[in-house]
């Protein structure tokens, strides 16, 4: 929990994860290429302060990671959302077992989501109903620009993606975080799009569907279909350290995120190791839209509080204490969650 | 045929010419000249031909974004008189060795990418270019809304081209429409939803504010790659050409003190 001011957020990093980037462990340039694009972003983005050595960037295993995501007891609960990159990685990028075990050691502070590739075909479909009832899966995370073979990429409406979406369904997984990178099948479209998700999202209105970076660099696709669809929230990944580098772009992120979707569907997170969430909570906490973006409401206490941890943790039945517990919000202005009248609203 | 044949051959192009044929090639996602963003790395002129390296922001850029912007900066390096032989290379992409071939066998997007082409990459560069036409026009209608406090969202379903005043962001719309093959008459509206329609009295502020979301992700992207683009490569921001104030007066993106 983070106290400021007399207020207590409820804290909910809804996606962190334990991988190993080690040369080692890299099955070519592809997995340095990888890690040395996330170092890039980690540089870019943080404070100086928090700035790591590429060595320590690599790898920091479950001790580490306790301190660093748990520190000063600011942070409530954590969730695992952990990309394979089998391509890149001898044993992987996340590290399950590691995690896994760290899971069960703190079982109060963690939640363990794996992944699935719709490309594994049957078998993929037994180990997702092998691993759901290992970990007892809650949520799976989707990295839709993973390589697999000669392909490099799936969509969401994808027929197998389907199957493995009514799996999911059967099994009460009910959260699943969308990650969309660079390629996709074919290369005339752009990966990026998000309307494969407003698809999924229309199909199964019984899953949650958390799209992370909240669909950056398509912030305003994904706008767009969450507007339609209720089921759709916002991961902050990504998006969360640029309050202190472009506070300016934030505000106009966060102004956007709640003018489209409301305060009850966006999810803080520091996207751990990429940053560590103490001084992102801390920032968020303070901040403030610039008073000359009029075209934005200011951030009230309230809607903080949700974005921090209270929205995450209604979809993952993490308990809250009574007294921090908030009431959902009306309708937005844009009005259409429900499915159906979104085009009412809107001359396409 | 005579006068032709003895008359002497075309000079090679200097750096400076080859550079200036370079800025007429965007990156469809950024809507701003590759020169201008610092992508070109290296370009050098030798009796023999061209030859220009480019450089983007992670390993990870987009395939399809980093072929559009080789295959169109080769084509641009080409067009000038006397370039020779003339070879564009993309450097420490995930795809280097794959489109770098591609381009010196002059295999085209379906030649390169093979199994994972389908047609061409027309839709995608039409899907941006309408963005950064959605993104000209927020910035110029913000602008108008913003020089008269009484101005209303909803009034600017009226606004005109010839409303706008003289300057850069009214030009870029300009241009921008006309790569679109949309009117650039002054007496043609402003405020255009994503499929080039008119919208309603009803519907005009949420056109506006749905256009404004993806302005801001072309800013937020162009301002994040440029950064990036620095953090990889130390010293690439002296190649950078700022975006001039002018062009963005609504909503700079420095960090605040």
């Amino acid at each position: 929990m983070y106290s400021k001011d007399g207020e207590d957020y409820f804290v909910v990093d809804a996606h962190i994860a334990l991988w190993d980037a080690r040369p080692e462990n890299q099955l070519n340039v592809h997995g340095k290429q990888f890690i040395d694009c996330f170092y890039d972003y980690h540089r870019n983005l943080s404070p100086e302060s928090e700035v790591w050595p590429y060595e320590e960037y690599l790898y920091q295993g479950g001790e580490r990671l306790m301190r660093d995501v748990f520190v000063d007891g600011i942070v409530d609960h954590a969730i695992f959302q952990p990309a394979a990159l089998g391509e890149f990685y001898a044993r992987g990028f996340g590290q399950t077992e590691e995690a896994w075990a760290l899971t069960q050691a703190h079982p109060d502070k963690l939640t363990y989501n794996h992944n699935f590739d719709p490309r594994n075909g049957e078998a993929g479909l037994d180990q997702l109903r092998a691993d759901a009832e290992r970990f007892g899966l809650k949520g799976v995370k989707l990295y839709t620009a993973e390589w697999h073979g000669d392909s490099r990429g799936y969509k969401l409406s994808d027929p197998w993606t389907y199957k493995y979406l009514e799996v999911c369904r059967e099994l009460g997984i009910k959260n699943v975080h969308v990650h969309k990178g660079p390629t996709i099948r074919p290369l005339d479209r752009d990966a990026f799009d998000v309307a494969d998700v407003d698809h999924a999202a229309t199909d199964f209105t019984d899953l949650n569907f958390v799209v992370e970076h909240c669909g950056l660099p398509r912030l305003e696709d994904f706008c767009w279909i969450a507007t339609q669809e209720p089921n759709v929230h916002a991961g902050l990944a990504v998006a969360m350290p640029f309050i202190h580098t472009r506070p300016r772009y934030f505000a106009q992120i966060i102004g956007e995120l709640v003018y489209w979707l409301g305060e009850d569907r966006i999810q803080f997170s520091s996207d751990y190791a990429l940053w560590t969430p103490k001084w992102l909570v801390e920032a968020f906490v303070d901040f403030q839209i610039p008073e000359d973006m009029t075209e934005y409401a200011p951030l009230t206490t309230a809607v903080k509080k949700k974005v921090l941890g209270l929205n995450a943790a209604k979809l993952y039945d993490i308990p809250v204490p009574e007294r921090l517990q908030l009431p959902d919000a009306d309708e937005t202005a844009t009005g259409p969650r429900e499915p159906g009248s979104a085009d009412l609203a809107m001359a396409r | 045929m005579t006068a032709i044949l003895t008359r002497p051959l075309t000079e090679p192009p200097t750096e400076a010419d080859v550079r200036r044929a370079l800025d007429s090639v965007v990156d469809p996602e950024l809507d701003e000249p590759i020169t201008d963003l610092g992508f070109v790395r290296s370009v050098a002129v030798e009796p023999a031909g061209v030859t220009v390296h480019l450089r983007l922001p992670t390993s990870f850029c987009a395939p399809n974004f980093a072929w559009l912007m080789v295959s169109d900066a080769r084509d641009a390096v080409v067009a000038l008189p006397g370039a020779g032989r003339v070879v564009v290379e993309l450097d420490d992409h995930h795809d280097s060795d794959l489109i770098n071939r591609g381009l010196a066998a002059d295999a085209g997007y379906r030649g390169t990418f093979g199994h994972e082409a389908d047609d061409s990459l027309d839709e995608l560069r039409a899907t941006f270019q309408r963005k950064a036409h959605t993104a000209a026009m927020e910035r110029a209608l913000t602008g108008w809304l913003r020089a008269d406090p009484s101005r209303t969202e909803a009034a600017v379903l009226d606004v005109t081209l010839g409303d706008l005043p003289a300057g850069p962001v009214t030009e870029a719309l300009r241009q921008r429409r006309a790569v679109l093959g949309l009117s650039v008459a002054d007496t043609a509206p402003v405020l255009l939803a994503p499929d080039g329609s008119r919208p309603s009295a009803q519907t005009a502020a949420l056109t506006l504010r749905r256009a404004r979301s993806v302005r801001i992700s072309v800013d937020g992207n162009a301002h994040f790659c440029r950064g990036l683009l620095a953090t990889r490569y130390p010293g690439a921001e002296d190649d950078q050409v700022p975006r001039a104030d002018a062009h963005h007066p609504a909503l700079p993106l420095e960090v605040l003190p």
